[in-house]
């Protein structure tokens, strides 16, 4: 019997030869990541083992990300917590104020990981990464903090669901569509514990950025990872960041699935995921009497320069609604940078947007854009559940960047062909 | 490892937004985390809750994000055990990780009410409501995970595993 690349990756890094879905590892880890909620807690087990060295202070990546530049005395202590421990132990990968963005947006980007690379973070969004072929999965602080110090970690090897794309994509859809549409068809419990491998025509045409927003949404399906096979695509990306050796994997023609799912793309509108679940799903179509308080275009999900790209293109020559608020947050510096040089940061500012620093913004309620009671924000970001954004009574709906910068304009939810 | 408690019952999708919001999450002090956890569905339930009491839930409990915060407010808020349909990956591994029991039993969530008493039993995944006497069997916890249960958590696990191997190098 063949094994899917899930199962070749979790394999090589515990030196076995074969594995089974079911079967228990312990693997050895090429990326261990932390952000300023999850690291403070990873510290503390870090202490607790009593080590006095990271396993490979090569291989620790700790970002603030989700409340920095800092939002209130609490969360700035908690980043001096990390930024002391960061210094301490020599933490290679430390990326403080200024060239910190979004975790799961810089790390790709500083070719931290690459194809057939096992990563572990302290970060549901972890699994962004399979968007590159690797294996990569979200854990808690504990898992964490005992990675730090040893490297290593305890997998069960997950059953593979295998999700096959064909056909063609209609106007407007992107990769945010299409997990926001299979989401629907799994549900938020349908790949619990599982493997999901994004496959087939229309995947093999898609653009990293769009791989990157599906891989991380595959947590919200309740999956261990997502996984897209490496191609020509990933090798471009991959090799004018990084020079390390990385490994192609593929799966085997006779490689074992759970389940196999094929998609028509040709069937799927853009689409909303409706508060407050990311599998509560209806075309655009159906949504356009809702009418938001808020915009928001960024997050780990869809903060990439593609993204932005899209929504500026949508914005070029048009004004945000009057009484809407439109928050662009950049993913990271050099996104930021390159939407400045492209003239996209002017085009929102003309239309009336105010932009963030590159950070998680108001993604998790944080701060930069939490809603107030009875409020509605239309997001590109990847959860929706109740008081995400703030206030228990307040509702998010989740959207691509081409809807979420044509609802701005519309003010309500609606198409670039509407305007 | 046997365990006697009063009820809380949760319903589906019990996400860790729900379980504490990010709003609390600069900080890390467990006194903060008990106070908030379940605020905005359950705002009784921080005071109301005893040392010992047992949630029962329904699907995919403990969804969202990978906060270690959540399950951490649930065990510190005094909560010996959660029961649930199935649990969120994240959540699962993070219960075990920290030394809060989880079973998974589909069949016993639903007879279950608020404020029942109910037994459980961890080594055999036996479950008993006290009050109509029914009796459940849950999928029995994996060996791998009750050596982490026994050892009282990850952290000591790996403590123990380490004194055992260094002299065969194995960290
Ligand atoms: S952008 Fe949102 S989902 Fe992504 S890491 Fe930040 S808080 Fe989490």
């Amino acid at each position: 019997m063949g094994m899917t690349i899930t199962e070749k990756i979790l394999a090589a890094h515990a030196e076995m030869d074969n594995v089974r879905p079911g079967d228990f590892l312990q693997a050895q880890v090429d990326m261990a990541l932390a952000n300023d909620i999850t690291a403070p807690l990873a510290i503390q087990v870090f202490d607790e083992i009593g080590r006095e060295q990271l396993f490979d202070r090569e291989k620790v990546a700790l970002v603030p990300d989700h409340f920095v530049p800092n939002k209130d005395i609490p969360s700035a202590e908690q980043a001096k917590l990390m930024r002391e421990f960061a210094r301490k132990y020599d933490v290679k990968n430390y990326f403080e104020v200024g060239e910190m963005g979004i975790e799961h947006v810089i790390l790709p980007e500083k070719g931290l990981v690459i194809p057939g690379d096992l990563v572990i973070g302290a970060d549901s969004h972890t699994c962004t990464y399979g968007a590159l072929g690797a294996f990569a999965s979200g854990v808690g602080s504990t898992d964490l903090g005992v990675i730090m110090a040893t490297g290593k970690i305890w997998l069960k090897v997950p059953p593979t669901i295998k999700v096959w794309f064909e056909s063609e994509l209609l106007p407007w859809v992107g990769g945010k569509d299409l997990i926001l549409y299979l989401l629907g068809e799994l549900g938020v419990e349908g790949a619990n514990y599982r493997s999901i491998e994004f496959t087939g025509p229309v995947i093999q045409k898609l653009s990293m950025d769009s791989r990157f927003t599906m891989a991380n949404m595959a947590v919200e399906g309740g999956a261990k990872n997502g996984i897209f096979e490496a191609d020509e695509i990933t090798k471009a990306y991959v090799t004018e960041r990084s020079s390390r050796q990385p490994q192609y994997w593929k799966s085997d023609p006779d490689a074992d699935y759970e389940r196999e799912i094929t998609i028509d793309v040709g069937q799927i509108q853009p689409q909303v995921a409706f508060p407050h679940s990311p599998d509560n799903v209806r075309p655009v179509s159906e949504a356009t009497d809702i009418r938001p308080d808020q915009v928001f275009i960024g997050s780990c999900t869809n903060g990439r320069m593609e993204d932005l790209q899209q929504a500026a293109e949508v914005l070029k020559g048009r004004a945000v609604a009057r009484g809407l608020r439109l928050i662009v947050i950049p993913g990271s510096p050099d996104i930021y940078k390159k939407a400045i040089r492209e003239g996209i940061i002017e085009t929102f500012l003309e239309a009336g947007a105010t932009i963030g620093p590159p950070s998680c913004g108001p993604c998790l309620g944080g701060h930069l854009g939490i809603l107030a009671e009875g409020e509605k924000c239309v997001s590109t970001s990847n959860r929706n559940f109740i008081g995400r954004m703030g206030h228990p009574e307040s509702e998010v709906y989740l959207v691509n960047p081409v809807v979420a910068a044509a609802s701005a304009v519309l003010g309500r939810i609606g198409l670039p062909d509407e305007m | 490892m046997n365990i006697e408690g009063k009820v809380w019952k949760f319903g589906d999708n019990i996400d860790t937004d729900v379980i504490i919001p990010a709003r609390f999450l600069n900080v890390s002090d467990k006194g903060e985390l008990v106070k908030n956890c379940f605020t905005d569905l359950r705002p009784d339930f921080s005071k109301g809750v005893s040392q010992g009491d047992i949630i029962v839930g329904g699907n995919n409990f403990g969804c969202g994000s990978s906060r270690e915060h959540a399950p951490l407010a649930i065990k510190e808020s005094g909560i010996a055990a959660i029961v649930a349909k199935s649990f969120a990956r994240i959540f699962y591994r993070n219960a075990f990780n920290i030394g809060l029991p989880i079973l998974e039993c589909r069949e016993a969530v639903d007879p279950v009410k608020e404020n029942d008493q109910i037994y459980l039993d961890l080594s055999t995944g036996e479950i008993v409501n006290r009050g109509s006497g029914e009796r459940f069997s849950a999928k029995p916890i994996p060996d791998f995970m009750m050596q982490i249960i026994q050892a009282g958590g990850l952290v000591e696990y790996v403590r123990t595993q380490s004194i055992n191997s260094s002299k065969s190098e194995v960290s």
